[in-house]
């Protein structure tokens, strides 16, 4: 008995199903084995402008994806991530002038760069709750874009530095340099979503959400709770340089118009907008700022607005959708799919994030929701 | 040693600025608990109305009195359509929707102003006065802009302190469901609290224009300045506030005037990180209690 091309399809999915079913992690990677293929095939059939905009979407989507774990499972806020991308798309450059390291070690080397930066601030940051952490990474996304000039002998000053991705040989010659530039950037974010897809489902994970439920039942629990923020921004920052190098592998060059503090509001963005806390909300915000933006800036230079005013356009879309968001949908793209297709939440408060009551010494509205409870 | 004088006033100057904005930030948090990210954009529109008034009839104070009524009514607005509808809520929520705010006037104002740098006229002349031939370094603006927000503060602190509606606001921020058992209006204190934040927001950003150029952004770092000035001072105590924008105004102007225009950003960031360091909440703020 033959059988047909469909049913030894069939035949390997079933066998591979209680694979796949069995742990966590096996499913994370069959995920983004499939997402692989679906990439690629998408790459060879559409034109090299798509292969750009996935590039732009995969570094979007791993610095997003760093803020999102960030924001929405330890409870902490970053405004700043944008300068830890700067820091990856620096260290990346400067690899890749000075030393011509293969492209493999150059993204991990920045992205721990970015991770060391960030354990720095970290350590500072574990302490600060609330406001105090929000303006401070505020700050650092406003002054780190001087580093650039003070140092410009190193850094290039508002020139930057080149970073450029060549397209190895045994692709041929013929081979687009953004498609390259497209594998490159899908590959290195799919193996860094498949990571933070299980640490988000490891006891780390839960570690960080039960610190952001409540800090001091956490610490009961013998969380240790300062080493769990410290770790999350590690994290984050980490995946923020990771972002960064593959930021510059799209754009070419890096230099300080690049992080701007707008930047890492775009990333804030992208995280609310798809959800925060959600990885696959980290890849809608992600895919939607890469090209809402391009739209409205087109849709308005068509109708006869400046440039300057068509570029203005955007960034006041981000504004809008930051508050619309959180006033009418806080658990962003995310929570809408997710309640549409009956799955629980990862999280069981309606917030994105649940309140952490020890941000206010003494909040108004707190007090008036206990008396309505007692 | 005149250099050192210089470097001195030039920096009370500038800390009068950061004065103003933390203040205005320190009034809104002990109100209601927010921390307003968007008062240096709010300042930067005010700033471009001015600039329209001022263009359209000729007088700098038409325009200097615009930008503050403008700044009452904006400030006052945001409160009632805005922050209102998260205060409830965790207080994430309040820091992303005046992130919100802030990238979005900042591109309202593009759209409408344009993203370039505008010069912006200042009252009194930018030139440097003097002591017989010993020159100060400081302008007659220079001593405006000190005189101008120590008025506004003094103001605020009589209002504050020996009226009725001070009283009204002052027990809104202590504890609002006392204050309003006891029959204050506490909506329209809230909003009233947030309305005179934004008018010393307007003040700011009329007194820095003119030295740093308009543009979209270019409050940003006046305002993450200002911010660094109210957390050494505690983000509670408007006293702290007014003397944390000075210590900062000073120590950067010195930074500036040794070492190199390029690194007061820099200094700036290493002053809060060392504020944040030895004291989370601040240098004045008092012992904190964390909620259990």
């Amino acid at each position: 008995m033959n059988s047909s091309p469909d049913q030894i399809f069939i035949g390997a999915a079933n066998r591979l199903a209680p694979w796949v079913r069995r742990t966590t992690g096996r499913r994370h990677v069959a995920l983004a084995v499939a997402g692989a293929v679906v990439l690629g095939l998408a790459s060879i059939l559409l034109d090299q402008y798509r292969d750009y905009q996935m590039a732009e979407v995969a570094a979007s989507a791993v610095a997003v994806a760093g803020l999102t774990v960030l924001i929405g499972l330890s409870g902490q806020i970053s405004i700043g991530n944008g300068a830890f991308m700067a820091v990856g798309g620096y260290v990346a450059a400067l690899l890749f002038m000075h030393l011509q390291w293969p492209l493999i070690a150059i993204l991990v080397v920045s992205t721990l760069a970015a991770a060391a930066v960030g354990a720095i601030f970290g350590v500072a940051a574990a302490r600060l709750r609330g406001p105090y952490l929000a303006g401070a990474t505020l700050m650092l996304a406003v002054a780190l874009p001087f580093f650039a000039t003070r140092f410009s002998g190193l850094l290039g000053g508002d020139q930057g530095l080149g970073f450029f991705v060549t397209v190895p040989g045994f692709l041929g010659a013929t081979f687009s340099p953004l498609r390259w530039q497209a594998w490159v950037n899908c590959g290195a974010a799919l193996v860094a979503m498949v990571l933070l897809a299980n640490l988000v489902r490891s006891r780390i994970g839960r570690s960080w959400r039960a610190v952001r439920d409540d800090e001091v039942a956490a610490a009961l629990a013998g969380i240790n709770v300062a080493r769990m923020q410290i770790l999350a921004f590690i994290i984050s920052a980490a995946y923020a340089g990771l972002g960064g190098v593959l930021l510059a592998v799209v754009v070419g060059t890096v230099s300080p118009s690049l992080f701007t503090l707008s930047l890492s509001i775009q990333l804030l963005t992208a995280a609310v907008l798809g959800g925060l806390g959600s990885l696959s909300g980290a890849i809608w915000g992600s895919i939607l700022l890469v090209i809402v933006p391009t739209y409205l800036t087109n849709v308005a230079t068509s109708h006869g607005l400046t440039q300057a005013t068509s570029s203005s356009i955007p960034i006041l879309a981000y504004g809008l959708v930051l508050i619309l968001v959180m006033l009418a949908f806080p658990r962003g793209i995310a929570g809408g799919i997710s309640r549409l297709i009956g799955q629980a939440p990862l999280s069981d408060s309606e917030s994105p994030t649940a309140p952490p009551t020890s941000w206010r010494r003494r909040s108004p509205a707190a007090d008036r929701k206990e008396k309505g409870r007692t | 040693m005149v250099e050192f004088l210089e470097f001195t006033l030039q920096g009370i100057s500038a800390g009068m600025i950061y004065a103003a904005i933390a203040l205005s930030l320190v009034l809104i948090w002990r109100g209601t608990r927010v921390l307003n990210y968007s008062q240096g954009a709010l300042a930067m529109l005010t700033s471009f109305i001015a600039l329209e008034i001022e263009y359209r009839t000729g007088n700098y104070w038409f325009a200097f009195v615009g930008a503050l009524i403008s700044g009452l009514i904006i400030g006052g607005a945001v409160e009632r359509l805005v922050t209102r509808q998260v205060i409830n809520k965790p207080p994430l929520n309040a820091v992303i929707v005046t992130i919100g705010l802030l990238i979005g006037i900042e591109g309202l104002a593009g759209v409408f102003f344009g993203g370039n740098n505008r010069s912006f006229p200042t009252p009194f002349s930018p030139v440097g006065l003097s002591i017989g031939s010993v020159a100060l370094g400081i302008t007659r603006n220079d001593i405006f802009i000190a005189g101008a927000v120590l008025l506004a503060a003094g103001l605020l602190a009589v209002v504050f302190q020996y009226t009725s509606i001070g009283l009204r606001l002052r027990a809104t921020a202590f504890n609002l469901p006392v204050a309003r058992l006891l029959g204050v209006r506490v909506g329209g204190m809230l909003t009233l609290g947030w309305a005179l934040a934004g008018l010393l927001g307007a003040l700011a950003g009329m007194l820095v224009s003119p030295s740093t150029l308009l543009s979209p952004n270019s409050m940003d770092t006046i305002f993450v300045l200002g911010f660094t000035a109210a957390v050494i001072g505690g983000l509670e105590s408007p006293g702290g506030a007014v003397v944390g924008g000075l210590i900062l105004g000073i120590v950067l102007s010195y930074a500036g005037g040794y070492l190199g225009s390029e690194v007061v950003n820099l200094f700036g960031l290493a002053a809060l990180l060392l504020v944040l360091m030895l004291r989370p909440t601040g240098l004045f703020s008092s012992a904190p209690a964390r909620r259990v």
